[in-house]
């Protein structure tokens, strides 16, 4: 990697200075360092400064109380894996924090480098390829090794979002808390990540002063069934070939209300509209639930090597909703 | 005639002897070459090219000579040379620490004037495709024809007929240790490398050549080792260039390869794709076999594979042609050419057997000439429970279907000449062998000590058991071929017992006996025919005084036999709407002759099991056409089983005489075919072409839909 100064964060109000004139890369924020390490290590990034996050106080933790959930975006992915009210009421989201990379990472990788983690992408990963997303003319992917690439709002970069975390927490509702030099702000998380359609260089709206401080939950409605189902081709550690992050307010075997959140098969959290639409108001069966799938993946448009990508997020999504009959 | 003898006669011999080496690897206490560092020691890194095939047109040096810590620059390649894959070697630096090293190499100024290349075979043999190698038209060397039989007449005879194309990719080593040295001069003229190698004296061999200095001025050492599989024979490029390194600055020089150059530079499986026609008569003979295949081993040739293999065709032709890409090159890896032959054969057995209506293994009993793997069959298909199989494939009922396979395969393994030991009694009981060979995680460094025990009547743990260094001139061979155990057993065998032959003669006067009449069991020398004269090990051994015994042995035909053959069956579940496939169990059956110590031949098994369901399932490299790189040149995207992919395993030493064979590479060839007959028996849908990826899985069940 290339040398870099490193700070130690006091405050937020320091961090927003050293922030205040920065452009993307030139000063950059760590945490668990579990994707920027790897990032600086292969010459992907080189920033000037490195602020690190882990000494500011009072950012991580997870409060549950009445009014839903609030999570400090230092609170390790491990945490909100084994906290006990997560894992009773918000089940989603501890399924997909448990899901994610290895014990190793879990314990030291943060809630907000999981949402603001860059993508993984062989092509944006290799130091020599200059691709579109690092400003480069093209996305390799389009005619090269597409395997796990975007079926969904690729264009023009096919990337996908790693984070298993944000379908799970788009699906529950959750919003973002931000920090920036007009003081904070907070945002629906499902607005905070982009199509490159709109910007190809970043994956959220998040500017160079800016810097992720917390996310809300809202409080879990009665008679709500959630589940994270995450495809790989290994156990772990691996990232999703598809995952699909659902919610389910059910009255029996009707579904009075559904949050159908997809992870891997687009370069941003991909809410399906699609699917909540054909199964919102129905009682599921086999039927429904198949039409679910089909609906979600209905826009897919594969590239060279990853229809089976379409086959898979349709079966997952039409699984996940046959799991909340049971 | 030299003989193991009879197992109720062995104390050690046969038994689960846990590792000698085991405590030390689990803490963290051995030391691997990785390890070792030596004071004011350098660093070494290597400059690569990241472009496939080019010519060198200039070499900037000076930039890197400049940077405060650098102690050495060395350019590789000159101008004029060319880069003909990706990861060539272009220049070394040694400095203070690694990271200057690193930063180093990234000052290095190459100019060159790119060439066009191919990376993968599909554009390799297209028509008008740029011509990589001046001696292969197309990029293909001459077929390679074989004919045996007649085979017009063979597909007359034949009842049913299969045509089938089977592929394997290239697979790469995965060596947890990559490659690497650390080489230190003593002084001019002296050299000494620890070295990650599986030949301690292929190395010296080879660095005295480079350096032109007699072989016992070059010591190597490797006292424990992560990985090989047939990859770390030799010094390599980078183990000549820290030499040098080491030279130029007189200073110690560590050089480990980093995780992408092994995935580039440190050799591989090469790719297999067999087009076959074959047929088979009404009651289940295969009688003829036509193959038309080719693989690539990179810019080199040496992609080769068996075809056919383990049963007999009586009637066949094959044609194989090695396809040159710009990639780095084979080198043998564990059991080279026959687990991708054995997952095609295992694969064509089964699809003829469903074309003649038979069951795959009453099938494989009449086509299989060894009587061993006849017995195997009968036995690992209790094991698994062959009767819960799909009669028909793809019939079970629900998402989760599950199935069960069959393959085989036979290796070699029957060691030979060329190993010196020495076993050493001391005056104060003390036991010592010595040889030249390296345990490469195989466990030879137990079974010598096992060898060794069971002859005086000790502990293993009492034996000192020196291996891994080339200081003594102890020669032996490189640890490859699955020849270790069957070369090096021997002798320490026939060491040992003249050295015990030696002690006798020293007793026999003070206990009035033949020494054909002395035993020596429980730290104890005793007379047979007289069981009240008795003798302790430490008495006796302590009237040597100043005079150790100290034997050699000698390699003994009669102490080992070539030729294993192997069976193994898996049962696997395939989730049909995600593609994932577990595999519930493997059973092993490996014929193995006289396994010198029972749990570490088990865990060759495991091994080599472990090794061909990463290659089953997961394992592939991918070479990107666009900018002639390799995308996955690391553990993330480059997938080997973990935890979760390791199924129950029940390995079976099927230990058929008394004789030493070695197990290091056939465990891991019959894992494919029965991996890949599983799936197929629980989906009913075939896939020909590894690893067996959810993508596969569900594209071909859509297919099979459609």
């Amino acid at each position: 990697m290339e040398k870099f100064s490193y700070v130690n964060a006091t405050s937020l109000e320091q961090v927003a200075t050293l922030l205040s004139d920065s452009r993307w890369g030139e000063v950059m924020l760590i945490a668990g360092g579990t994707d920027l390490l790897a990032e600086l290590k292969e010459y992907i990034e080189t920033p000037k400064t490195l602020i690190n996050l882990k000494t500011l106080p009072g950012m991580d933790g997870i409060k549950a109380d009445a009014a839903g959930l609030t999570i400090g975006a230092l609170t390790t992915v491990a945490d909100i894996a084994k906290h006990p009210t997560i894992r009773h009421h918000y089940t989603v989201l501890a399924e997909a924090a448990g899901s994610i990379a290895t014990p190793q990472i879990r314990n030291v990788g943060t809630l907000g480098g999981n949402l603001c983690q860059r993508p993984r992408c062989w092509y944006y990963r290799d130091e020599t390829t200059n691709c579109l997303k690092k400003g480069g003319d093209i996305c390799f992917a389009v005619d090269g090794l597409s395997k796990y690439h975007a079926i969904l709002g690729g264009d023009p970069v096919y990337i996908v979002h790693p984070s298993d975390l944000a379908p799970a927490l788009i699906a529950l509702g959750a919003s973002v808390k931000i920090v920036g030099p007009e003081g904070e702000k907070t945002m629906p998380l499902e607005d905070f990540f982009t199509l490159p359609a709109a910007n190809p260089f970043r994956e959220n709206v998040l500017q160079p002063n800016e810097i992720v401080v917390e996310v809300q939950v809202p409080p879990a409605k009665p008679n709500t069934k959630s589940f994270y189902l995450k495809a790989r081709e290994k156990g772990a550690p691996d990232f999703a070939l598809a995952s699909v992050a659902a919610v389910f307010e059910m009255n029996g075997k009707t579904c009075v209300a559904a949050s159908i959140v997809l992870g891997g098969v687009a370069p941003a959290p991909w809410r399906s509209k699609e699917a909540e639409a054909v199964l919102t108001g129905k009682m599921i069966n086999e039927t429904v639930s198949k039409q679910a799938g089909a609906d979600a993946v209905k826009n897919a448009q594969p590239l060279n090597d990853n229809a089976y990508k379409v086959t898979l997020t349709q079966n997952l999504v039409s699984r996940a909703a046959m799991m909340a009959t049971s | 005639m030299a003989s193991w003898g009879e197992a109720s006669e062995s104390r050690l011999i046969g038994k689960r002897i846990p590792r000698l080496s085991g405590r030390d690897k689990v803490t963290g206490k051995a030391k691997y070459t990785f390890d070792i560092n030596r004071p004011g020691m350098l660093y070494g890194r290597i400059l690569r090219s990241e472009v496939a095939h080019a010519n060198v047109v200039g070499v900037d040096l000076s930039e890197a000579e400049a940077l405060p810590g650098v102690k050495a620059v060395i350019q590789i390649v000159e101008v004029g040379n060319k880069i003909r894959y990706q990861g060539q070697e272009i220049a070394a630096v040694a400095a203070e620490t690694d990271d200057i090293a690193k930063d180093a190499i990234r000052l290095i100024r190459v100019d060159v004037e790119e060439l066009p290349y191919v990376v993968t075979e599909e554009d390799a043999m297209r028509e008008n495709a740029p011509q990589i190698r001046d001696d292969w038209a197309g990029n293909q060397s001459n077929p390679n024809v074989r004919e045996e039989g007649d085979i017009n007449a063979g597909f007359e005879q034949a009842a049913v007929e299969v045509e089938a194309t089977y592929h394997t990719p290239v697979q790469t080593h995965v060596c947890l240790e990559t490659h690497g040295n650390v080489a230190e001069w003593e002084d001019e003229q002296n050299l000494t490398v620890w070295a990650s190698t599986q030949g301690v004296f292929g190395v010296r061999d080879d660095l005295a050549g480079s350096f032109n200095l007699p072989v016992n001025q070059v010591r190597v050492i490797t006292e424990h080792m992560g990985g090989g599989f047939g990859s770390k024979f030799g010094p390599g490029v980078e183990g000549r260039r820290v030499a040098e390194l080491a030279r130029i600055t007189g200073r110690p020089v560590k050089l480990m390869l980093t995780r992408k150059a092994e995935h580039l530079v440190a050799g591989n499986r090469p790719s297999m794709t067999q087009h076959v026609r074959a047929g088979a008569t009404s009651d289940g003979r295969i009688i003829a076999y036509d193959m038309k295949g080719h693989g690539t081993g990179g810019i080199s040739s040496g992609a080769g594979f068996q075809a056919p293999y383990v049963y007999h065709v009586p009637n066949r032709r094959t044609e194989r042609v090695n396809v040159a890409v710009n990639v780095g090159n084979q080198r043998a890896m564990r059991a080279p050419g026959h687990p991708q032959g054995a997952f095609a054969m295992d694969s064509l057995m089964d699809e003829l057997a469903e074309k003649l209506g038979m069951n795959p293994l009453e099938f494989r009993r009449i086509n299989d000439p060894s009587e061993v793997r006849q017995a195997q069959y009968t036995l690992g298909a209790q094991e698994i429970g062959w009767h819960r199989r799909n009669s028909v494939p793809g019939a079970g009922k629900g998402v989760k279907k599950r199935g069960i396979g069959v393959g085989s395969g036979q290796w070699g393994g029957g060691g030979g000449r060329g190993t010196q030991a020495r076993v050493t009694i001391n005056a104060d009981g003390t036991v010592e062998a010595v040889t030249g060979t390296q345990d490469i995680g195989t466990g030879i460094r137990t079974a010598i000590a096992i060898i060794v025990a069971e002859e005086f009547g000790l502990a293993p743990t009492d034996i000192t058991v020196k291996v891994g260094d080339s200081g003594p001139g102890l020669r032996s061979g490189g640890s490859g071929g699955s020849q270790t155990t069957p070369s090096v057993a021997p002798v320490i065998k026939t060491a040992a017992a003249a050295a015990k032959q030696k002690l006798f003669e020293r007793i026999a006067p003070q206990l009035n006996a033949p020494v054909g009449d002395m035993r020596v069991g429980n730290r104890t020398i005793y007379v047979v025919s007289d069981r009240t004269k008795t003798i302790k090990w430490e008495l006796a051994t302590g009237q040597l005084g100043m005079e150790s015994i100290s034997e050699g042995g000698e390699w003994d035909e009669e102490l080992r036999q070539d030729r294993v053959a192997g069976t193994q069956f898996a049962e696997v579940e395939v989730d049909t709407e995600t593609g994932a496939i577990s595999v519930i169990k493997i059973v092993a059956v490996q014929d193995c002759g006289l396994a010198i110590n029972r749990l570490t031949t088990e865990s060759q098994i495991n091994g080599g099991v472990i090794m061909g369901l990463g290659q089953a399932l997961l394992e592939e490299r991918f070479m990107d056409a666009q900018t002639g790189r390799m995308l996955n040149a690391n553990l993330e995207d480059y997938k080997v089983p973990g935890t979760f992919e390791i199924p129950e395993i029940k390995s079976i030493v099927f230990d058929t005489h008394r004789k030493v064979t070695g197990v290091g590479e056939p465990p891991c060839i019959p894992t494919l075919g029965a991996i890949a007959n599983a799936v197929y028996n629980a989906i009913g849908v075939r896939i020909r072409s590894l690893p067996i990826t959810p993508d596969k899985v569900l594209d071909a069940l859509a297919a099979e839909k459609a």
